[in-house]
């Protein structure tokens, strides 16, 4: 991570170097992003419209068994037994790859980084770099063993090894699954960025076409497309375009001479209504996936993906996974932040990251016997244990106690004397404070030692050195 | 000019010497300065925490004590960007519920500033006078950074210092890895960023790494210890007030 961590402030520093303009773009976004939050509706049935002007089909799917079944159905009708994938984070949502093995239809994942993960049993640990988390030693290491080759050092000689695989994968597969970037309710358009030229491939050959995506990515026009496409790939690589942009439109129809014989959009819920209905947490569905958040967390480059516990890492992560698995199954992560604001600073949407930490922070504490029903499939979290309800509770009765203290200043100094007074007699030859003696048992977490004066007895001394005053 | 000291609870009891530099320096420059012994806390820690309902009973006693102290003086000046951002952009959402408070603590939200602030923006104080030797290097706190926009203030008066050798580091804004709660909850977390952000200290070979949050400090100071580093943590107020003859600029 500490080296992914040099790629990730070049990209920052691009980013940041935007100055004026790219202040604009984001302004334009957000209007853009907040106007089609507040017609959905309106812009995801002129979307399926259109999708079925031009020959596509749309299933409506409120969750990942709907989206996963109408897929899986699809395949079996039309004896799809290969699929080949681009990267779609939605997909990994619903984790449609273990529903297609099992319906008998073997799912290849085509982008680099996710065939490289998909042969290694993981998931992805970031948004649009998916084995960030893995060096190029790792990855010989992973081709030797399951791919029959030598140990190969360089990177050319890896990705020639993956795109002869995949070549015969993409010419064989009857189905090819996309995700979706952004989805133009004017002309029934699916738009998907790349750099390695698989979505072309996936989405040029094989004869049936899936692309799945959240409700949250439809934006009104074609026009709109601009600002988001200059926003995006600086966010996400550093680049002012990616490699290539392909906007995708139904079926091959006369006059044309291009197109998949079939093209089917699942527009997935899984979860996005409940957040467009809350207020405080609506403008997460801004997000384009750009993964900048990630690049700046401080906490996300130490700790990587694989910590969050879920689909979508970093900052945007803390926020989505306590609201689609449930938030008592992802407590931790809400509180895994320092609310530094990086994220804030450089997401292209503007989306209040650390605002809606606190907010779930909020809902976490004040309402422990909320029962969300998540609508996602679970991730790694455990549910709390014995001991963890314990110190919750151990936390809310402190938190009171720190509540009676502070709001009454004779408390508050009394308060501050017997703690003074503990630290003397508990902490021995030590100088040991007596905060970090209480937590101990909780925490390593060093807290310094109280002064032996407060502040407030210095000024006290200073306006008046000669008064006589009993200590109380 | 007229004001009013809001010393912090963490300066109060565990860096009071930040309070007292702060007072002294202040006091130099010709500014009247007034403490009122009521202060507690701004109720940032609960307020974190996510136990909004205590945050709001502390800061309710404390926007009221700023209303007493803005009858008779200018501004309310506090040595912390962390306090300064819940009071200005946190309470006026912690009192949202009562239009009437929320009205109040808008009123108060302009005329409360964190010390670098105040003296830049305000007093417009430069060169600040002071003599301080050695090579020092500054820490951007997240809140003041972030919330409050301050960043060049604190570099304009630590390059005016006499004597101080000011040097910038690398990562300078990446946050130190302190976020209140969040070094208690997450403390090898915690300790990993600090780890960071004392690698960049280290890369400029500074004498002293100076920031205007005691949080901030507090954390870094702690690490520094642990590895028996002489680098120095000061708060800004503690360099602004260092004199030719005191113990603090001699190096």
């Amino acid at each position: 991570m500490s080296k992914a961590t040099e790629k990730f402030i070049a990209i920052q520093t691009g980013v940041s170097a935007g100055g004026e303009e790219w202040q604009r773009l984001r302004k334009r976004a957000v209007m853009i992003k907040s106007h089609t939050l507040d017609n959905l509706d309106h812009y995801l049935e002129q979307f399926a419209s259109n999708v079925e002007h031009s020959g596509g089909r749309v299933c409506w799917a409120h969750d990942a068994e709907e989206a996963n079944r109408y897929i899986c159905d699809l395949a079996r009708t039309r004896g799809v037994r290969l699929a080949v994938k681009s990267k779609s984070m939605m997909s990994e949502e619903i984790d449609l790859n273990h529903a297609l093995a099992m319906a008998g239809v073997e799912a290849v994942e085509t982008d680099f980084g996710e065939f490289i993960a998909q042969l290694a049993g993981e998931r992805p640990s970031h948004i649009n770099m998916p084995i960030v988390h893995k060096s190029r030693a790792d990855v010989a290491d992973l081709f030797a063993a399951k791919l029959n080759v030598g140990r190969l050092e360089e990177i050319k000689d890896l990705a020639s090894v993956a795109r002869r695989l995949l070549r015969a994968r993409f010419a064989a597969a009857e189905m090819g699954i996309t995700g979706v970037n952004f989805a133009i309710a004017e002309t029934g358009t699916i738009v998907l960025v790349e750099n390695e030229g698989n979505i072309r491939f996936t989405t040029a050959l094989p004869p049936v076409q899936v692309a799945v995506m959240g409700i949250e990515k439809v934006i009104p026009r074609l026009a709109d497309l601009e600002v988001f496409l200059k926003l995006l790939p600086r966010s996400a690589s550093g680049q002012k375009i990616t490699a290539g942009v392909s906007l995708l439109t139904g079926i091959k129809r006369a006059p044309h001479e291009e197109g998949p014989r079939e093209f089917h959009v699942i527009i997935l819920d899984n979860g996005r209504t409940g957040i467009l209905a809350d207020p405080q947490l609506r403008e997460s569905l801004h997000c384009i996936r750009c993964g900048a958040c990630l690049n700046v967390c401080p906490v996300y480059r130490k700790i990587g993906g694989h910590a969050y516990g879920w689909v979508y890492p970093g900052p945007i992560g803390a926020v989505l996974t306590p609201i689609l698995i449930g938030r008592e199954k992802s407590a931790d992560l809400p509180f895994a932040s320092s609310l530094c604001g990086a994220c804030r600073d450089v997401c292209p949407v503007k989306i209040n990251l650390p605002e809606m930490l606190l907010h779930l922070r909020t809902q976490i504490k004040e309402r422990p016997a909320a029962k969300v029903d998540p609508p996602a499939r679970t991730g790694s979290h455990s549910p709390r244990t014995f001991g963890q309800l314990l110190a919750n509770r151990a936390e809310r009765a402190a938190f009171k106690l720190w509540a009676a203290v502070m709001k009454d200043a004779r408390r508050y100094r009394r308060a501050a004397r017997l703690a003074r007074l503990a630290q003397l007699t508990l902490g021995g030859g030590k100088r040991r404070g007596v905060f970090s003696i209480l937590l101990s048992r909780w925490t390593t977490s060093h807290i310094p030692p109280l002064a032996p004066q407060p502040f407030s007895s210095w000024w006290r001394e200073l306006s008046d050195p000669d008064e006589r005053r009993p200590e109380r | 000019m007229q004001v009013s000291l809001f010393v912090t609870c963490l300066v109060n009891q565990i860096s009071p010497q930040v309070g007292v530099a702060t007072v002294e320096f202040l006091k130099r420059i010709g500014v009247g300065v007034t403490f009122n012994a009521e202060q507690t806390c701004c109720g940032q820690p609960a307020y974190n925490a996510g136990y909004h309902r205590e945050a709001c009973e502390v800061a309710r006693g404390t926007l009221r004590l700023f209303e007493r102290e803005l009858d008779s003086s200018d501004y309310v000046v506090v040595p912390s960007g962390s306090c300064v951002a819940m009071i200005r952009k946190c309470y006026p959402k912690l009192f949202s519920a009562d239009a009437a408070e929320c009205a109040r603590a808008e009123r108060v939200a302009g005329r409360v500033l964190e010390l670098t602030e105040f003296l830049v923006r305000v007093l417009r104080v430069e060169p600040s006078g002071g003599s301080f030797g050695g090579r020092v290097t500054y820490h951007d706190s997240c809140h003041l950074l972030r919330e409050l926009g301050v960043a060049n203030e604190p570099r304009t008066l630590l390059s005016s210092m006499q004597g101080a050798e000011f040097v910038e580091m690398d990562r300078a804004d990446v946050c130190c890895g302190f976020g209140g709660t969040f070094s208690v909850k997450f403390p090898e977390l915690s300790t990993a960023l600090a780890e960071e952000k004392l690698a960049s200290i280290e890369r400029t070979r500074a004498d002293a790494v100076v920031a205007c949050d005691t949080g901030c400090l507090m954390h870094l100071a702690g690490e520094l210890n642990r590895r028996g580093s002489p680098v120095r943590c000061l708060h800004i107020a503690e360099v602004l007030n260092a004199q030719p003859e005191t113990d603090e600029s001699r190096d």
